[in-house]
Formats: structure tokens, sequence, C-alpha cells
């Protein structure tokens, strides 16, 4: 099945890339802002995101803009959280709901997955449900096993839902407008390694159309779909491979659901070769929906079984020596690249 | 400890017709089902409302058609009272193309949107915090309309209820909260699934005022009805109903158990202050209205559901290659 991509977020143009630098997590305040100047609708909701500004500071200075009514600290009540967004939106707002720490996520997981992403479906086709969830995952700071999961897979898993992951601050900003504008439930993964990191971001409102992936960079020997942070690792790794004469491409699906498989699968047709790398466990996760759209439809382009890198069957762990341990890197992939090229 | 409402005096004439009107359609509309599931006619689960007409028919009658609620598995009586056509509804239950979900949704997900209705739930618990959330769209967009949430004694033991409770109230949000305390959580009598005997005790940890009323009496509970909508539009808050009411079927289905969870006594005792023969024998026992005028109401209701049987029986099923309809929006 292809696909389904949204139709209403490609901008008019391709957005100015030359801007200036800004930080990933700036990149996202300023196209929430934009997003909030764009439509009186989108208001903010969540524990400390209004008079603290987030404890990412990913909603510095919104309360002085757009004052309590669009800013709104709520209880450490994320059910009632995610439900408020799911009535609002119901009722024709676009919340923008903020889960700080995607481990909390289980604690209101029924908003999500049986509210939220069923709605639509359930009440034929009477209510549209444009909810926002911004929510920080990803490991790399010694927070732990309940601070540091990337639980994309368990998203991408139900229908209804999108499940976007900027890599940078460009895609940041772009995807978080993109949600915003979305008619569906988006759930924004920020990830926290990555909050501090630049990128070149323009300054107009611009959306990332949502379902379509982005080659990061063109290679002719080996496929590498990276998720999140790590599009940047699997950048580093081509960049250290291109010096043995190896040239990888690296390709960032952006949003995981609606997941873009015709622009992996026509990479792969090039290349012969394909690794997916992603931060969450390896069982169970994209790669395996990756790897398995792969083999149905490019099976006979296949040089070598497809590679999947991913966390190991545990919760984070704490002490930085095991966390590097568990955490997939620059390393790893071209460790794994390079067994690619070793087969056939 | 929650306030106790009076026992009702003397209501107008068209406010007892209204409540009368609404309870016998959600009475007819409910046994009806039951028969058709009997009959082996329609799929799925089907969680009866009758013995509970009065809630549904007091709040809504309480009600604009802006005003939004949210409603539980055991939804129909609320769909009924709040306007959602038969045809539509027994369509549903059918699984018809032309039911209110379009066949998608069945008896758990009814709704209609432009009466507020914003569906039942297959969740406990769950439509609370979305009526928190409607009520939190009206008073953003300047409208005076409010939410109201509809769910039982037992899911005054989720964390939702608790989570809304306490964030309607923070927040100053006009929902109003209806507990129809019909004694049971599923098959679990109430003694042992809490240790309160008002479920409206509970309203106080989140500062929100409540009051109990005889879920049997359509006319108490429309009274304290009024008052908690008026409170809220008037930007006062949240509030509490504990209307105390019975379920004269089981949890889901029409026939009982195998193993008995309740006496024949306690039914009959129950059965014997039915809502609908309270309000009857009063509204003639004082003139209010004539019994003919009652037989009446029961005939057109009568006429309207074989209307809407016949309707759902003859409306075409969904067709497979649509399957994917309103998977997503856009």
């Amino acid at each position: 099945m292809t696909p389904m991509t949204s139709v209403t977020e490609a901008p008019a143009a391709a957005p100015d890339r030359t801007a200036r630098k800004l930080t990933y997590v700036k990149a996202f305040n300023e196209g929430l802002a934009q997003a909030m100047r764009e439509d009186e609708n989108v208001f903010v909701a969540g524990e400390d995101v209004a008079g603290y500004g987030g404890v990412f500071r990913m909603f510095d200075n919104l309360l002085d803009e757009f004052g309590p009514r669009r800013m709104i600290d709520t209880p450490i009540s994320e059910a009632a959280l995610v439900g408020l967004g799911v009535g609002a939106a119901a009722r024709g707002l676009r919340p923008v709901v903020d889960l700080m720490f995607m481990d909390f996520i289980g604690v209101c997981l029924d908003q999500i997955v049986n509210q939220a992403a069923k709605m639509k479906y359930m009440f034929g086709g009477a209510v549209s449900v444009p909810l926002t969830i911004t929510t920080a995952s990803g490991a790399g700071l010694g927070a732990a096993a309940q601070h540091s999961q990337s639980l994309e897979a368990w998203l991408a898993h139900v229908p209804g839902l999108k499940v976007v992951m900027p890599c940078d601050a460009y895609t940041a900003k772009g995807l978080t407008v993109s949600a915003i504008r979305d008619d569906n439930p988006v759930v924004v993964m920020l990830n926290k390694v990555l909050l501090g990191s630049t990128s070149e971001v323009p300054e107009e409102i611009y959306g990332i159309p949502l379902g379509r992936a982005h080659t990061a960079r063109h290679g002719s020997d080996v496929t590498v779909v990276a998720l999140g942070r790590m599009v940047g690792e699997a950048l580093a790794a081509a960049d250290e491979l291109a010096g043995e004469g190896v040239e990888i491409e690296v390709i960032d699906p952006r949003t995981v659901q609606p997941l873009d498989t015709e622009t992996l699968v026509a990479s792969v047709r090039r290349t012969n070769r394909v690794l997916v790398v992603h931060e969450a466990v390896t069982f169970g996760g994209l790669g395996a929906e990756i790897a398995a759209h792969i083999q149905d439809e490019a099976f006979d382009h296949l040089d070598a079984p497809v590679l999947r890198i991913g966390a190991p069957f545990s919760p984070v762990p704490f002490s930085p020596v095991l966390e590097k341990a568990y955490v997939p890197d620059r390393a790893r992939i071209a460790e794994g690249c390079r067994r690619l090229l070793e087969r056939s | 400890m929650a306030e106790r409402a009076s026992t009702a005096a003397k209501e107008s004439a068209r406010v007892i017709r209204d409540l009368h009107a609404r309870m016998v359609r959600i009475r007819l509309f409910e046994t009806e089902a039951g028969k058709l599931m009997e009959a082996g006619k329609l799929p799925g689960f089907l969680h009866l409302y009758v013995g509970q007409e009065a809630v549904a028919a007091g709040v809504m009658a309480a009600l604009r058609d802006d005003d939004q609620i949210t409603s539980t598995h055991r939804g129909h009586g609320h769909a009924v009272a709040k306007g959602v056509g038969f045809r539509e509804m027994y369509a549903e239950l059918y699984g018809r193309v032309t039911g209110a979900c379009l066949g998608r949704g069945g008896s758990m997900h009814i709704n209609d949107v432009t009466l507020g209705m914003l569906g039942a739930n297959g969740i406990v618990g769950a439509g609370i915090p979305i009526a928190v959330g409607a009520a939190f769209a009206a008073r953003y967009k300047g409208e005076d309309s409010v939410a109201v949430t509809f769910f039982g004694d037992g899911a005054t033991n989720i964390g939702s209820f608790h989570e809304a409770a306490n964030m309607a109230a923070v927040l100053g949000l006009p929902v109003v909260f209806v507990c129809e305390n019909n004694g049971y959580a599923e098959f679990t009598p109430q003694s042992r699934h809490m240790l309160l005997t008002d479920v409206a005790d509970r309203a106080a940890a989140y500062g929100m005022p409540s009051v109990i009323v005889d879920g049997m009496d359509a006319v108490a509970v429309h009274r304290a009805a009024v008052d908690a909508v008026e409170r809220a539009r008037a930007g006062k808050g949240p509030m509490f109903i504990e209307a105390k009411t019975y379920r004269y079927y089981d949890h889901q289905g029409v026939k009982g158990l195998r193993h008995p969870y309740r006496s024949d006594e306690e039914v009959a005792e129950w059965k014997a202050r039915d809502p609908i023969d309270l309000i009857e024998t009063r509204a003639v026992a004082d003139g209010t209205v004539t019994r003919a005028e009652l037989d009446d109401v029961w005939q057109r209701t009568r006429d309207d559901i074989a209307d809407a049987i016949a309707y759902a029986e003859a409306s075409p099923l969904p067709d497979p290659a649509d399957l994917l309809l309103n998977v997503y929006s856009g």
C-alpha cells in the first residue's frame, strides 16, 4: 500500500535554507509561535509550559506574547491533558499539548490511542481531531530508563495517528508547523540531545510535507535509513566512509507514520544494500517494518540482507558508559555499512 | 458532604411532557434493540439503558443543542435524549452505511456532533476529559455553551475521572459531571468497589460542589441539572450531580447470567419505582396530563421505532472497498 501523504502541507515554494542558524529548540519555538500567529485556534497546554516556559525552554516567551488564554499550565494529569486536547480539537480548536518526556505517554495512552486516533473513524468521519502532541524523546543525557525512550514504534502502529521525528533545527520547525496545520492527531518527537544543535532555519513560517522522506545525502553503495538523531550519526558515518571510497545514501523518513516507503524502496533499488538505524530497541522497531517493505518490494535488488541497528533489548541504562554502549552511533553505522559491502 | 436535593414539587406541564416523551423514546428504543439482539439481528455488544431513563431525560431537557455531552458504553439513552434520530441509531446497530457512524462504530460510538453529542465511548471514564476539552473550547471561543459528561459509579475509580475533575475545577471550566450511580460496576456492587456510600463525596476532593438526586425521578434530576447548568453557564465552574438509579438489564445484553449477582427482590424494589411509571402516575394524579395524552406518546414513539427499524433493515451495508474511509482526515 502506498503511504498516505498529506496534501495540505507542501509550501508553495521551496523555503530559503540559506538563512541564519538557530538551535533545534529555538527553531521549534519559532515555528510554534508563528503557527499561533497564523491561527487563532492554536493554543498550548501542558505542565510548566506557560509560566516556566517548558523544562527544555521549548515554550520560552510564548506566555508574554500570547497570554494565559493561549498558554495554559495544567496539573500533572496527562490523561486529562490529552483528553482536553481531544475534546477541544473535536470542537474546532488546534491544541498543542506537551507531554514533556515521551516516557510519560504510558499514563495517557488511552486518550491518544483509543480517543484521538480513532474518533474520526469511529464517528463515521463526523469530526476531525487536529491535535498536536509534543514530547521530548531519546537517550544520551543520563536520564535513565523512564526519561530516555524512543517509542515511535508504539505510535506508528496505531491507525489514525501521525508521528514525526525531527532530526535537526530545520525539520524541528517545519515538521512542527505541519503537525499543527494537519487535521489529524500528530505526535512530534523532539530529541533531547539535539535541543541545542544548530542548523540553518528560514525566518518565515514553512511546513515540511508529512509522509515524505528526505534524502539527506546521495550515494550509490549503501542506503542508510535513519530516524531522528540517527540522521546526524548516519551523515557522520557517511563522511567517514567517503574517505574509504564508499558512497552512502542517507534517507531521513522524517515522518514514520505515514511512512514514505516509495522513496526508501527506490533508493534500495539503486544501492542494493540497506541499513536501518534507530535509537529504539531493535525488536519490533521501525527497522523491522522498513525491512519488511523492502523485501516485499525490492527483494530481487538486494545484494545482502537488510541490516537493522538499534538499541539492545534492555531498558535505557543510567551509567554513561552503559548508555554509550546502548545507543547506536556513527561507528556502529559505519561498521554496519562495511559488513554489508563485504557480502556479494 | 453533598447536598441532598429535596423531593420535587409540581413542575410545569411543558417540562413534564418533555421529560416523559424523552423517557418513553429511550425505553422503547432500548427494549426493541434488546429484542433485535435476541433475534440475532444485531452484531456486537449492547449495553441497555433501561431503568436509568430519568437521568438522561432530566439532564438533556436542561440543555441547548449547542451544549456538548460525552457519554459511555451505555450511551443510547443519552443519544436519544439529546435528539439523535432513531433511524441513524438503529441503522448503526445493524452495521449499515446509513448509520450514525456509517457502520464503522456501532453501539458504543454513536454520536451526532451537530447536536453536541460527542459520542458514546467504549472506554470507561474516557469521555470525562473530552468533555473538559469541549468546555475549554467553548470558553476559548467566547461561547456560553456548557459540557456535560455522563459516567457510572464504576468510572469514578478510574484515574481519568479524578484528573478531569481536578482539571475542570482548577481551570474553572463549564462542565457538569453527572454520575449515574446504578450500584454496579459491570457485575461488582458499589460496596465492593468503593468504601463510600455517596459517590458525590468525591467531588469535595476537587473543591467542586455536588448534589445527590433520586435518579428515578426525572423532575428531581432535571432541577438539579438546571441549577448546575446555569451555574456553569454563568462561569461559576464545574458541578457534580450524583443520580442514584438502577439498571434493569445486565451490564451487557438482555439475558441474565447463570451466576446471579443481584437478588430478584432488589430488582423488584427498584422496578417498583420505575421512572416512567413515577412521572405518569404523578402527572395524571395532579391533572398535568391525561392518560390519553400519555398513551399517544407511547403510540407515536412505537410508530417512529417501527419506521426506523424498517429503514435500518432496508439500508445498504457498507462496501468493504471503503474500509479505509476516514482513518485519516485529508
